[in-house]
């Protein structure tokens, strides 16, 4: 896929002299969701923020569809839409109003049939008379998108979507950002809700302390760094794990019901065989096993506390 | 150039006035007629008066540039600093539209308001005092200068303030008495010599002179003095507003 956005070497130093970004290179390719990973404060709103204008980079360039966001910030700013972490809105206009303000504000012509469009795929539909400041929080999000959407754009920053948002409406978003997606729109979010970037990513990037630490397939990502662990369930409980099996490394639940091993999926040999042979020889006997694959969770957590 | 960005925000702004029409309209309207039964009749009747113009009808300019330079000022300061406090001016910063089309939008509808309310109180003082305008060209030439002058000043502040105090400190501490000490109630030439001179330094002078020369004829400085300050205050503005903008001064980190 052609890449939409191209980010070199981009450096943002606040006033203050606190490094939001440092040196961070990353290409977004058209028409993939892309999941920026991050805890709090890692750069990653920044990040989106330097792309939109609206925070000026220290150094470094940015290229949205091979044209500069400084000098020719009218193009690239016209394909961008964008939904803030924060619920910020016109609390006194109705949503009709403001979803019509953003569009015109984008540089396009009032186009009323395709602003019902958005708000009937929006479930805003049979709110847009009532002023922003009646909606609840998780309408608020939705009009946020609504605005978002307004001027057509071509990619689609999130930043936090799911923030205070609860399991329903998050899902419905989950389902909305699918649809972006299949209508070619390039879809970037930021989360530290790892769930959703395990749900919707094609690629994850994962920002911490303003450094971009690691950029790769989600699928690919999980199988790499991705460790698995097989469970079996003894059908007598251990005091403790035989000495004999210390090359696996293995680890006993607390009631000595369960032994687990944990085995790397990329290895040229798992192991497993070895073990369930030599638990065979030594008279273990199992009812039951199971495999877990880590989590985009757990993979995360493990690289930012490497770094 | 983005038309469609300038109408929005033009047409927002406007359609807040809508919405505050009490506060925006009626009100100034409300307190320019106290003014005339204040000044006009009680204290009126008993000055005679000045130039040849009696004295209710002197005071008009000078009370249409009171409520044009306030509201001016608080219309325009507001509009821009009100997406500031509620964090709206995210969308303002990554739409693709200029600077320069962002002021046309917001100063275009602050001074647009103001020159509505000065027409408004122009025909309220109608009611009070018989009006006559010498030079009906140059009175809308002032109104119109004036309110884009004040409303990018009011711009400077909204972006300039951090906090509703702030905005409130300029129209109330600066434009409310340099307007008051600017001749609006009476001709400087009324003053002592040093404080005529101390008058001239003060820039609304030259505005309400200018405003009264042309509907009187009579002015405390030469017209032509009047409308060339008017320019150069005009110019000061949009040269700060232009460094606000390239430097990012609290709007952009």
């Amino acid at each position: 896929m052609p890449t939409i956005i191209s980010i070199n070497n981009l450096s943002k130093t606040y006033a203050s002299g606190f490094s939001a970004l440092k040196n961070v290179n990353l290409n977004i390719e058209k028409g993939e969701i892309f999941a920026l990973l991050g805890p709090n404060g890692a750069g990653k709103t920044t990040l989106i923020s330097t792309i939109c204008g609206i925070v000026r980079p220290s150094e470094g360039t940015v290229t949205v569809a091979g044209r500069n966001i400084v000098t020719d910030y009218r193009k690239t700013r016209a394909m961008i839409g964008l939904v803030p972490q924060e619920l910020t809105t016109d609390a006194f206009e109705t949503v009709w109003a403001t979803v019509s303000f953003s569009r015109g504000l984008f540089g396009k012509a009032p186009n009323p049939a395709l602003v019902e469009h958005i708000l009937k795929s929006l479930s805003l539909y049979a709110k847009k008379d009532n002023k922003i400041m009646t909606l609840s929080g998780g309408m608020k999000r939705r009009v946020m998108i609504a605005k978002a959407l307004s001027h057509e754009p071509e990619i689609l920053f999130l930043d936090e979507p799911s923030a205070g948002v609860d399991v329903e409406l998050r899902k419905d978003m989950w389902n909305i950002v699918r649809g972006l997606r299949d209508t070619g729109v390039t879809v970037i979010l930021t989360t530290h809700y790892i769930e959703e970037a395990e749900e919707m990513a094609d690629r994850v990037g994962v920002i911490n302390n303003g450094e971009l630490i690691l950029v790769e397939e989600k699928k690919l990502l999980m199988r790499k760094l991705g460790k698995k662990q097989l469970t079996l369930e003894l059908q007598q409980p251990l005091t403790g794990v035989p000495s004999e099996f210390d090359e696996f490394h293995l680890e006993l639940s607390q009631d000595g019901t369960n032994l687990i091993y944990t085995y790397d999926t990329q290895g040229e040999r798992t192991g497993i065989t070895t073990l369930l042979k030599e638990l065979n020889e030594r008279g273990i006997r199992f009812r039951d096993l199971s495999t877990k694959q880590s989590s985009l969770e757990e993979i995360f957590v493990s690289l930012v506390r490497k770094k | 150039m983005n038309i469609h960005a300038i109408k929005s925000i033009y047409y927002f702004e406007m359609s807040r006035t809508a919405r505050t029409i009490m506060q925006s309209i009626i009100s100034p309207v409300v307190s320019t007629s106290l003014y005339f039964v204040v000044f006009g009749s009680a204290i009126g009747s008993r000055i005679t008066e000045i130039d040849g113009v009696s004295y209710g009808a002197f005071i008009v300019p000078g009370l249409v540039m009171l409520s044009l330079l306030t509201q001016s000022v608080s219309n325009a300061s507001f509009g821009i600093y009100f997406p500031r406090f509620t964090g709206t001016i995210y969308e303002l910063l990554s739409a693709p539209i200029s600077p320069l089309e962002i002021v046309i939008g917001y100063v275009g509808a602050a001074a647009s308001k103001s020159i509505v309310l000065g027409s408004i109180i122009l025909a309220t003082a109608g009611f009070f005092v018989p009006l006559e305008i010498a030079h009906p060209f140059w009175m809308l030439t002032f109104l119109v200068l004036t309110s884009i002058t004040f409303s990018l000043l009011g711009f400077i502040i909204g972006i300039w303030a951090d906090g509703f105090e702030k905005l409130q400190i300029v129209p109330l501490l600066i434009i409310t008495p340099l307007t008051f000490l600017g001749g609006s109630f009476y001709s400087i030439n009324m003053l002592p010599p040093f404080w005529q001179t101390v008058s001239l330094f003060n820039p609304v002078v030259y505005l309400v002179s200018g405003f009264r020369w042309s509907f009187y004829e009579i002015s405390d400085v030469g017209v032509g003095v009047s409308v060339a300050m008017t320019g150069v205050f005009l110019v000061l503005c949009l040269a700060i507003i232009s460094w606000m903008f390239k430097t990012g001064y609290r709007l952009k980190n």
